[in-house]
């Protein structure tokens, strides 16, 4: 679970409440609920999910195990700077984990991960549709082709404030 | 009613529509094999997640192998509960099963009494294949003071989920995380302490294997009897002499007040008491103070708070510390009798004896797990030192026993020692659902009325439904009582209360099914509630056998306030007796 403690303010309560209340407070309708949170908070943090349970009237392990349970759901925010490392079969054979194993070792941080400062977030992707650029790295909206390990560093460069 | 007929291995067989192959099949005494079902009966629960899959059967002209404990009989069915295919597949599930299971059965304490070490010799299991090349699924082990968590012996069966979830409604534990990586956790997989347990054990009691069990005080215990240094008495719990028995191949319900006595003796304790002697002084103090809200009520005092709630369960009183914050003044404030037993064992006792309560080590032996963690709680501390220092469940107590070398069956009937040993039958009876309340009228009704009571049984609060009410009449006076079991039941009980639908002057909860008898920490049932019956029933004939049935006519209770305490409410029984409660709704995160 993700230990970054989160503060809700009043509106933010107010939204997840306008969320529960949009599915008439109904347990059965949990995923529903998480779904559309998650739309609006990028992702669900224990303090969201308390607020869910009370809602909707059901113990907060309930939500925690549905929000364990699916892969779609996240308790940790992503980075100002999300970055993916496409794995897909050219990028792979081309060096991508090492450029993976470079990011990790730079950031500090697994594969579906946030550094502490919530700078970036590391995930991986399978194909982007630039096999000819392999191995490929996205870091937001930016295409980074041909990235040798040695060239993450000077990358993520490019992100200091 | 409508019914199907099929065939279960060659045998033709009708049942009501809707029955599952497994109980059809049990109908006809053919006994598959369930390791993940729990069929409790009486308490309106089915746990069918059908999640081991160790119960398949074969159905013709089904493709794949059905579990019968979810599978519903169709008309014309033709099941097959033993063909090599079935064998077959049972025997890879749980090879499987166990290929994720530690193998420290030697020394897990379970053992001897794990449903998967059972299921493991039935089906004749001699290896695990390919468990050197597997992965074992490791995960932290919890410890809170009444139960440790240790799920890596978890098998996924869910038990205590619908335990905690459906039966108690405490929601403290849930199915997270997937595949590999599941187990039963409380929320943002914190430690029970952390969670809204109320340690009751229920899910100790069901657990098939050495995933939930008790914090276990035998060696504390054992250490302490050889110290010469203190003196070391032990008080016991009315359901324990209901049930220890079992654990010497006695029949349920067999009463062992006798030999428990002896036998406690024998390990070497230097008082042996009886927590009923505290339970009389509970209804000294609860029935008081019932009497004077009441009064106070009759009188239009518009402050006075009903109806009281009875708090001599810990479990309970755990329960609305966590879920009823706003309800705090609601239950007595009179403390259970374990820790009345430890006060006054500490104070009144230790001066009779002229030591330090430093010198003394109070045992308590409980059906109960909540009680480890009640005699640890702060507020029954004095410098420091517990009231109650270590408590025992049925279990424990049997195992201490064994440890002694004592042959149980052998034991002559021996009796509690005075003063703390000397009790009612209307302290007896607090170990079954009810039996708090009826002990509480039989004095309470006296003391009102000023005159004898015509009857001393009341059936009518009496009984194994989840919720009952009754109205006693106290010589014109009609008194509503509630009563509930099982801290589902107890909700909706206390929700009536909160909502203003109930007007009861009194209620009494008991936050496991069947009061204490049926305790999270008593011989394992395996959810046969015809145990917990057969325990109902020796309780109700220890109390019948007594000849003093009712509390306020204990000579030692009567000596208790004559030489220290004065009288019940008085200032030093306040001090002593009575306690407060705390609001543990967690109100740091969520914002209302």
């Amino acid at each position: 679970m993700s230990h970054i403690k989160v503060e809700l303010k009043p509106d933010q309560v107010a939204k997840i409440k306008e969320i529960c209340k949009s599915f008439g407070n109904n347990p059965g309708e949990l995923i529903n609920v998480l779904h559309q949170t998650q739309g609006t908070f990028g992702y669900l943090p224990a303090e969201v999910q308390e607020v869910v349970a009370a809602e909707l009237n059901i113990p907060v392990a309930k939500v925690y195990g549905v929000v364990t349970f699916y892969s779609f759901f996240t308790m940790i925010p992503k980075g100002k700077h999300p970055i993916s490392v496409c794995t897909g079969t050219a990028c792979y054979v081309r060096g991508a984990e090492k450029v993976l194993d470079e990011m990790k070792r730079i950031l500090n941080v697994k594969v579906g991960e946030t550094t502490p400062d919530g700078k970036f977030s590391l995930n991986c992707l399978r194909c982007v549709g630039a096999c000819g650029l392999a191995p490929v790295v996205l870091i937001g909206e930016k295409v980074y082709g041909r990235v040798s390990p040695d060239g993450v560093k000077d990358i993520l460069k490019e992100y200091e404030d | 009613m409508e019914t199907v007929k099929l065939t279960i291995d060659s045998k033709q067989v009708e049942v009501p529509k809707g029955t599952t192959i497994y109980k059809a099949a049990k109908s006809m005494g053919i006994d598959i094999p369930v390791l993940c079902y729990m069929d409790l009966h009486d308490l309106g629960v089915e746990n069918k997640p059908a999640g081991c899959r160790i119960c398949v059967v074969e159905i013709a002209g089904r493709r794949n192998l059905a579990p019968s404990c979810s599978t519903v009989c169709m008309e014309g069915m033709e099941v097959k509960t033993h063909t090599t295919r079935v064998i077959n597949a049972r025997r890879t599930v749980m090879e499987l099963l166990l290929s994720d299971h530690p193998k420290d059965c030697l020394t897990c304490p379970k053992s001897g009494r794990c449903d998967l070490q059972d299921m493991s010799v039935r089906l004749g299991i001699r290896e695990i294949p390919g468990q050197e090349f597997a992965a074992m699924s490791t995960y932290k082990k919890d410890f809170s003071p009444s139960i440790i968590r240790d799920v890596d012996k978890c098998i996924m069966c869910r038990r205590c989920e619908t335990m905690c979830n459906q039966v108690q409604t405490v929601g403290a534990l849930s199915a997270v995380n997937r595949g590999f990586m599941a187990v039963v956790a409380p929320a943002f997989e914190q430690d029970l302490v952390k969670s809204p347990c109320t340690y009751c054990g229920q899910c100790v009691a069901v657990c098939p294997t050495g995933a939930l069990t008790e914090v276990d005080h035998t060696a504390k215990v054992i250490r302490a009897l050889a110290d010469p240094t203190k003196t070391v008495m032990v008080q016991t719990a009315p359901a324990v002499r209901a049930a220890l028995g079992e654990e010497f191949g006695l029949e349920p319900g067999t009463l062992v007040t006798g030999k428990m006595v002896s036998a406690l003796r024998k390990i070497g304790f230097n008082y042996i008491f009886d927590t009923d002697f505290a339970a009389d002084l509970t209804i000294m103090e609860e029935g008081t103070e019932l009497l004077d809200r009441l009064t106070r009520h009759l009188n239009g005092d518009k402050s006075v708070k009903l109806p009281i709630l009875t708090s001599c369960c810990p479990a309970w009183v755990n329960f609305f510390e966590h879920n009823y914050t706003d309800m705090l003044d609601v239950p007595s404030s009179a403390k259970s009798p374990q820790q009345m037993f430890g006060a006054i064992a500490k104070s009144y006792f230790a001066e009779k004896l002229g030591k330090k309560r430093e010198d003394l080590v109070v045992v308590s032996v409980m059906p109960c797990l909540a009680k480890k963690y009640e005699c640890q709680r702060d507020e029954f501390k004095h410098e420091g030192n517990p009231d109650v220092d270590l408590s025992l469940s049925t279990r424990e107590l049997a195992n201490l026993i064994k440890q002694f070398n004592i042959n149980f069956m052998e034991l002559p009937d021996e009796d509690f020692d005075r003063p703390l040993g000397e009790s009612t039958g209307a302290a007896v009876i607090f170990g079954a659902t009810g039996g708090v309340i009826e002990a509480a009228v039989r004095t309470a009704y006296e003391l009102h009325t000023k005159k004898a009571l015509p009857r001393v049984d009341f059936t009518e609060l009496r009984g194994m439904d989840g919720i009952r009410t009754a109205t006693i009449d106290f010589d014109g006076l009609p008194i509503k009582i509630g009563i509930a079991h099982g801290l589902g039941n107890a909700r909706k009980l206390l929700d009536q209360v909160r909502s203003g639908q109930a007007d009861f002057h009194a209620i009494e909860i008991m936050a496991c099914p069947g009061g204490c008898i049926g305790g999270g920490g008593q011989p394992l049932h395996h959810g046969d509630s015809s145990i917990i019956k057969a325990r109902m029933a020796a309780i109700y004939r220890e109390d019948a056998g007594k000849s003093i049935r009712k509390s306020h006519e204990n000579p030692y209770i009567i000596q208790l306030y004559e030489e220290f305490l004065g009288k019940p409410m008085s200032e030093k029984s306040h001090h002593l007796l009575h306690t407060q409660y705390f609001d543990k709704g967690k109100k740091d995160i969520y914002i209302k």
